[in-house]
């Protein structure tokens, strides 16, 4: 199995308000077209985990691999095209730019990363809305659609630059169950049919036991 | 690698969505180049004026037969007396020709002098202007009308008449207005005139004079150099004035002095005859720099405001733009970009109201008695002020959004994403 994401003895520490040791010896992989979730109580270094995986956090020890290659220790520019181009997020809270439209939200990362001619970016855009079922919703301002229908938004925003890896920080957990179950049922497709890798945090216990893996952490530590 | 097209596209999203907040952060940097803009152009269009109004008549070095007493009295040349403390009372002033000696070769030479752009003759006489049984004191000098208006701009204080009519004329006078007035006289009309010896000379009005200092137009006519040596029975040698135009005004301090030296004659500077006039310059400039930069530093603080409640606004959008891959610099850039716009937009915007303001300046009647030929006020549209306001347009607006965007650079998205 190809790993696409793999961190090694990584430890986090607080240092304010009190020295307070949050990750302790973090070791997992994470392997091509896996649907992993990390589960835990509140507290437990989950979130903290995925801002250092995401590369967002840099204050941290130990090592972090994303297509086996060392990503620790690289200056913001270069992380921020490894975010760029390779990662994938979505947030709990939709974290759209609420003056674009929707087709324009999409399209942003890809033009960032400036790889594509507009017209490319554009249909690569449609592309993954129709995907998404939310094509007709392209030309519309972000902040005048519903909380589901963002959600997805940012879902197509996250696929744009067709990243090795897609994280998700609670993503459905500001979404009824019938929009849960429809951003799972994207997830799973995206993972079953594109053999996309995902690694999603989530309180929501069934969320989570439908996932491929399920990563339990406890006060720092993965317990499985 | 930095992607301008998309930073740009943002920059302008953001700043059409506020378009309030953008066009009250571009109004201030307008209305303070506009204001400045206006402010230079009207006071240095005042201060040229009031410069051309000394510098054009005031020859810039003056040179004449000082009347005053000799600085070696006669006694100092006695030996024995050497090594006395002599005391003289009442010393009298030298007893000297009004006429300045050599005047011709000495005006051919200062005309091929380097640094002179021309030097011409005057002589300068009391007469009395008759009108019936009452004779009125004043001046006559004895000018060469063409070259006068030619270095001093004599033309310009001409009001009826021209230097030409003066200078084809054999017994014409250019009479001060004042005395026109006085005596109910116009051009075309005779006058007569005695010499302090008390000949009598009709002359012929071709024109009328008027300096703008009422006290000189009533007493100040001009006529013909050899008008003038006739009527005073001298020869075509008797010059009493040598006025000299440099080409650098800088020059004319130590050029006086070198001339005084050469030719054992008293040279005035201009700038000696009229210490105070620089300093009115001086603070005049200073003052309007002095508002005008006041004025574009509280449109600096207006920016800075705006764009710092922007950022704080925006704090998400920060925050996704950073998690989707724009890097630190990238929002720098894109704040940077939406200050500069405004600076842009503001600062031509300021250039157009300035401009429009000064030509309305420019249009406002402005007739005074002192200035024959100012008719509106005085704008001076000098291309270097509009370079200098769009320059502080975009240095303050860059100021201004440099220290916002900075702290935008530094946002740190983890804490945003997190604290929601």
């Amino acid at each position: 199995m190809e790993t696409i994401l793999e961190a090694r003895h990584i430890n986090k520490y607080f240092k304010k308000p009190v020295l307070f040791h949050v990750l302790k010896d973090i070791n997992f992989k994470v392997n091509k077209g896996e649907f992993a979730s990390i589960m835990g109580k509140s507290g437990c270094g989950k979130s903290t985990l995925l801002y250092i995986l995401s590369t967002m956090d840099t204050d941290y020890d130990g090592d972090l691999y994303l297509n086996n290659k060392l990503i620790t220790n690289q200056n913001s520019n270069e992380l921020s095209y490894i975010r760029n181009k390779h990662i994938g997020f979505v947030f709990q809270f939709h974290y759209l730019l609420s003056e674009f439209s929707v087709l324009e939200n999409v399209m942003l990362p890809a033009k960032k990363l400036g790889e594509k001619s507009f017209e490319e970016i554009e249909y690569d855009a449609i592309t993954k809305l129709k995907m998404l079922d939310i094509e007709q919703l392209a030309k519309k301002r972000a902040s005048r659609i519903s909380g589901g229908e963002k959600q997805r938004v940012a879902i197509a925003r996250a696929l744009i630059n067709n990243p090795s890896i897609i994280m998700g920080d609670e993503p459905t957990g500001n979404l009824d169950s019938y929009n849960s179950a429809n951003v799972f049922n994207i997830f799973k497709h995206l993972c079953d049919d594109y053999g996309l890798s995902l690694l999603v945090v989530t309180h929501d216990e069934d969320f989570a036991q439908k996932t491929d893996r399920i990563i339990t952490m406890e006060d720092g530590r993965i317990l499985k | 690698m930095t992607n301008w097209k998309v930073i740009i596209n943002i920059a302008k999203t953001h700043l059409l969505t506020k378009i309030k907040q953008t066009s009250t952060a571009a109004l201030g940097v307008t209305f303070g180049i506009g204001a400045y803009i206006t402010l230079v152009c009207f006071m240095t269009g005042l201060n040229k004026m009031l410069d051309d109004l000394i510098l054009n008549q005031t020859p810039h070095i003056h040179i004449y037969n000082e009347i005053e007493p000799s600085k070696k009295q006669p006694i100092a040349l006695y030996d024995k007396l050497k090594n006395n403390i002599n005391v003289i009372h009442s010393i009298k002033p030298k007893l000297s020709q009004k006429k300045i000696h050599n005047a011709l070769p000495i005006i051919k030479y200062l005309n091929e002098s380097d640094h002179v752009r021309g030097a011409i003759p005057q002589i300068k006489t009391n007469i009395f202007y008759i009108a019936g049984n009452i004779e009125i004191g004043g001046y006559l000098t004895g000018v060469n009308p063409l070259e006068e208006s030619k270095l001093f701009n004599f033309q310009d204080y001409i009001v009826k008449g021209s230097p030409q009519a003066l200078n084809n004329s054999n017994n014409g006078i250019l009479l001060g207005i004042g005395i026109a007035k006085k005596m109910a006289l116009d051009v075309g009309d005779r006058i007569q005139i005695s010499t302090i010896t008390g000949e009598i000379f009709p002359l012929k009005i071709v024109g009328l004079y008027q300096s703008g200092v009422a006290d000189l137009d009533a007493i100040q006519s001009y006529a013909n150099l050899k008008t003038v040596q006739r009527i005073l029975g001298k020869a075509e040698n008797y010059i009493t004035d040598i006025n000299v135009k440099l080409t650098d005004i800088d020059l004319a301090s130590p050029l006086a002095t070198k001339f005084e030296q050469q030719f054992k004659l008293k040279a005035v500077d201009v700038n000696t005859a009229n210490a105070q006039f620089e300093t009115g310059t001086t603070i005049r400039n200073l003052i309007t720099y002095a508002v005008s930069i006041t004025l574009l530093i509280v449109a600096g603080f207006g920016i800075y405001n705006i764009l710092n409640m922007l950022i704080y606004e925006k704090m998400n959008d920060i925050a996704i733009l950073k998690a989707t891959g724009f890097s630190g610099k990238d929002v720098q850039l894109i704040f940077m970009s939406q200050a500069m716009i405004i600076g842009f937009v503001g600062g031509v915007l300021g250039l157009v109201l300035g401009f429009g303001l000064a030509s309305i300046i420019d249009n406002i009647p402005f007739a005074t008695e002192a200035l024959p030929t100012v008719e509106t006020f005085p704008v001076n549209f000098n291309p270097l002020f509009f370079v200098i306001g769009f320059a502080f347009a975009m240095c303050s607006t860059f100021l201004a959004g440099y220290l916002p965007s900075k702290k935008a650079r530094k946002i740190d998205p983890v804490k945003i994403i997190r604290g929601q």
